[in-house]
């Protein structure tokens, strides 16, 4: 079993993988996302840099539907999520349902569902919203398992592993139903030091395949620059600027890029 | 890395219905549930051939003659808060749900309701559904009935609080997981949700088990022939109210103490790690 057969993706449509166009977000006054703009290829890989609360979590949030924007629109392949097909009419949860399918997410806090084994974490989804039968579930559930390296840990339940290997579990549930567009919010920063390397590892695997789609806010600079097509920096609830991992870290034409990668790299 | 397929455990694909525990444990319920209604259902009344001894002395003879007809009461006590603490927890689960709708109409008289019942005395709740109910309307419950009901939606209104604080105490981690998996709203309440929700509001629940199992007494008011009812018989009766008081005392003890025990067996069985 190698690794191929997990995340072919989901088929979706269209020149780019997700589009956002002029994505306004407000928390009360606090305007996080500020007609934002912004484009993802099929396939590529972004790393989403920036200070804390610049927005570049709430972009992932957005366009997952943790969160709900206030203006703007949100594309998947050719589908608008938060409209119907014909682009201005809002969208009902139907077909919220409908696009949502096509995206996965992890979280910084893993979110694993705390009275189910690892197996039945990573086999809900496909079970109840894929209409995938239990033996078939279960099957390709432990080939998950395998592929992060915990097979022997399929009737865990997370409480008896450690934070690197629930994260890793988390992946392995975000991946069981073949998104085509993969989220990243911080997946490493609620772990030890010692337990960072073993997700860098099985993210570093998902993108060598280089069929998902993947979207990482993150702060693991070493990492960004061996997966990372481009490193997005965020201030503001706006784009700063975008380029080439070498080119942000090397040569930033920002003074405030400058001094936020000079900060991160100092720890 | 077929090698090391052999030392990997095989998920275990019966589910529970397919093991017997599941099916010993329903049917013992069921039982208790059918030998209570056969017990506290039937026409009871109390009285002893045994003269207590005059001179207001301890009569343990007397006592002994009065275990039977103790036991009979206890049937019926228990038979009412049983089956009412049934009604409570399945309506108080809805009560919760209503109170949490996001629809104005719904949430707000389930609300009201909760508020109302809760603010008001139990024995009043019982006089309204055993007199007022059947001289209002055409309807007409027996005593046990009423008592049964009046406890059912009394405890309702107490339970829902409880899964309300449960299902509030389930961090929005979990949600906002089940939205990312794109699981519909009947899976994630009944995969997700209530599977963590229930584990924890069951120690208040049940506190309330045997709190409204010390509030069965009240059915007294309404004839309901249980302890109560026997241990004031047996006083107007014989003028001898401490040995049937004391009975009904060690009565309740007799089940409050195994019931709280129970409890706490069940909330460590369905516990799970919090993480």
């Amino acid at each position: 079993m190698t690794a191929s057969d997990s995340a072919n993706g989901t088929e979706i449509d269209g020149a780019a993988a997700v589009t956002l166009r002029h994505v306004t977000k407000a928390f009360g006054d606090n305007l996080v996302l500020d007609e934002l703009d912004m484009d993802v290829d099929p396939g590529e890989r972004v790393v989403i840099i920036g200070p804390s609360g610049s927005g570049k979590t709430t972009i992932l949030r957005v366009i997952m539907t943790l969160e709900r924007i206030d203006s703007g629109s949100i594309t998947i392949g050719d589908q608008p999520l938060y409209h119907m097909p014909d682009g201005t009419t809002p969208a009902n949860e139907k077909r919220i349902r409908e696009v949502r399918s096509h995206i996965g997410m992890v979280f910084q806090h893993f979110n694993l569902f705390p009275h189910m084994s690892a197996l039945e974490n990573i086999t809900l989804a496909p079970m109840k919203v894929h209409g995938v039968g239990r033996d078939e579930a279960e099957d390709r559930g432990m080939a998950l398992l395998r592929q992060v390296g915990l097979a022997q840990h399929a009737n865990h339940t997370p409480g008896e592993l450690s934070g690197g290997q629930k994260q890793r579990v988390a992946i392995a549930r975000s991946l069981a139903t073949r998104p085509a567009v993969m989220l990243f919010d911080e997946v490493t920063s609620a772990l030890d030091p010692e337990l960072v390397g073993e997700v860098l590892t099985v993210l570093k695997d998902i993108a060598e395949e280089g069929q998902t789609t993947m979207m990482l806010v993150t702060h693991e600079m070493g990492f960004a620059k061996e997966v990372a097509n481009r490193v997005v920096m965020f201030d503001h609830g706006k784009i700063l600027e975008s380029g080439t991992p070498r080119k942000i870290m090397e040569d930033p034409d920002h003074d405030r890029t400058r001094a936020f990668l000079k900060a991160v790299l100092a720890h | 890395m077929s090698t090391a397929d052999a030392t990997v455990p095989t998920a275990d694909r019966r589910s529970r219905w397919q093991q017997p525990t599941t099916w010993i444990a329903v049917a013992i319920a069921l039982a208790v549930l059918i030998g209570l209604y056969q017990l506290g259902t039937r026409e009871i009344t109390f009285g002893t051939d045994v003269a207590p001894d005059a001179a207001l002395k301890w009569d343990w003879a007397f006592v002994l003659s009065l275990v039977p007809d103790m036991l009979n009461g206890l049937s019926v006590t228990a038979f009412a808060t049983v089956y009412g603490f049934i009604v409570a927890v399945v309506l108080g689960f809805f009560l919760a749900l209503g109170r949490r709708s996001s629809v104005r109409w719904i949430s707000w008289p389930v609300t009201a309701f909760i508020e109302f019942v809760r603010s008001t005395p139990l024995l009043i709740q019982l006089y309204f559904l055993f007199y007022g109910l059947s001289s209002a309307t055409s309807f007409r419950l027996s005593s046990n009935q009423a008592l049964i009901v009046g406890l059912g939606i009394h405890y309702a209104t107490y339970c829902s609080e409880a899964y309300r604080a449960g299902i509030n105490s389930v961090p929005r981690g979990q949600w906002e997981a089940a939205t990312a998996m794109n699981l519909s709203p009947g899976t994630t309440w009944l995969r997700v949700i209530i599977p963590q929700a229930i584990p924890n509001a069951l120690p208040a629940l049940g506190n309330y088990l045997v709190a409204g199992f010390k509030d069965a007494p009240l059915g007294f008011a309404i004839n309901v022939t249980g302890l109560m009812f026997f241990a004031t018989t047996i006083r107007a009766r014989e003028f001898r109210p401490i040995e049937p008081f004391l009975m009904i005392g060690v009565g309740f003890l007799l089940v409050s103490l195994p019931a709280a025990w129970l409890i706490r067996r069940l909330e460590r069985r369905i516990s799970y790690d919090r993480i």
